[in-house]
């Protein structure tokens, strides 16, 4: 597991697979993917990470406050996202009945709440890939 | 041996229910209805988005997708439970 | 009503899947399961892609191997088996 080449292309792979899975999230509005399949990419690639350098280095990249903290107010962030449409006199989870701004077809800008809220369920579902395995390899001392 | 016979004829009945089936992608097919036909043609002016998945995940189906990420969050929690040894304050098992 | 013939590419991919699925469940060794598991799962990516869903095509390929690399880590974790 400690071998020199896996550890080189690692290094040189790794990049642009997070890459991947951030514009796969960022872009889920106007190509085909989106948060959840982003997401996991996002996840993969810590996890390939702690998998190859060790679980120790792999821990100091992600540490156990910030995926608890990610897991904890993912869905709280959601629902504010939604609480936007009450507070400007609409349903919960409102985007153009609350009178945001749609923006122009197929930027990267448009669809007002949609981008927003695919960001935040895209770290969520990778913090949870991220937790899943650290919990599980981590020993029990 | 009187399983196999079973699940032969089981496996007899779905291939005879699949082969009644329509072939997939036809724009005559029963779960074509107006439902879709609506999201389809609205979905750029009611949520400004490309994507139509994305608008119908996202958008029209966002109690769905909240409820999804709730689901997540119970499964780690119930992961954490189950593996996690505690150490130090908080009174671990 | 004309009916979409299943091209000859499409129906080799349906056949993999299925010896891949009878495979899974015949061989004993739980580590050679779950990698015939990660080809299921890219050629049930590539089967996506053929009906013309790119999007489940992604979250196929991405989940597939998620499960492939959790799956894993249970095995190294739980395994007996002698190496």
């Amino acid at each position: 597991m400690r071998d020199f080449v896996l550890k080189r292309v690692a290094a040189l792979l790794l990049p642009f697979i997070q890459m991947y899975g951030l514009y796969v999230i960022f872009h889920g509005h106007v190509s085909p993917g989106g948060s959840f399949a982003g997401g996991i990419v996002v996840g993969l690639a810590f996890i390939a990470f702690a998998t190859i350098y060790g679980l120790e280095r792999g821990r100091a990249k992600v540490p156990e406050k910030a995926t608890t903290l990610v897991e904890s107010y993912g869905t709280l962030w959601y629902g504010l996202m939604g609480m936007i449409g009450i507070f400007k006199g609409a349903p919960f989870l409102a985007n153009k009945l609350a009178g945001i701004d749609l923006g122009e077809l197929g930027a990267l800008s448009s669809g007002g709440l949609i981008s927003l809220i695919g960001l935040g369920v895209g770290i969520r579902v990778a913090s949870t890939m991220v937790a899943l395995f650290f919990t599980m390899m981590e020993d029990e001392s | 041996m009187i399983i196999l016979l079973i699940t032969l004829l089981a496996t007899h009945v779905v291939l005879l229910a699949v082969a009644e089936l329509p072939p997939y992608g036809m724009s005559g097919n029963p779960s074509y209805n107006q439902v879709a036909q609506r999201y389809i043609e609205n979905a750029r002016e009611d949520t400004g988005v490309l994507n139509v998945i994305t608008a119908i995940v996202l958008d029209y189906r966002a109690y769905d997708t909240m409820f999804e990420t709730i689901v997540l969050f119970t499964a780690v929690l119930a992961v954490i439970i189950t593996l996690k040894t505690t150490e130090g304050e908080g009174g671990g098992t | 009503m004309s009916f979409t013939t299943v091209d000859y590419g499409t129906m080799v991919m349906l056949l993999i899947l299925v010896v891949a699925s009878l495979a899974m469940y015949f061989i004993k060794d739980l580590l050679h399961a779950v990698i015939v598991y990660g080809a299921y799962t890219l050629i049930m990516a590539l089967v996506w892609l053929q009906m013309n869903t790119p999007d489940i095509a992604i979250t196929e390929a991405a989940a597939g191997i998620a499960m492939t690399v959790l799956m894993m880590v249970a095995i190294y974790r739980t395994s007996r088996r002698e190496e």
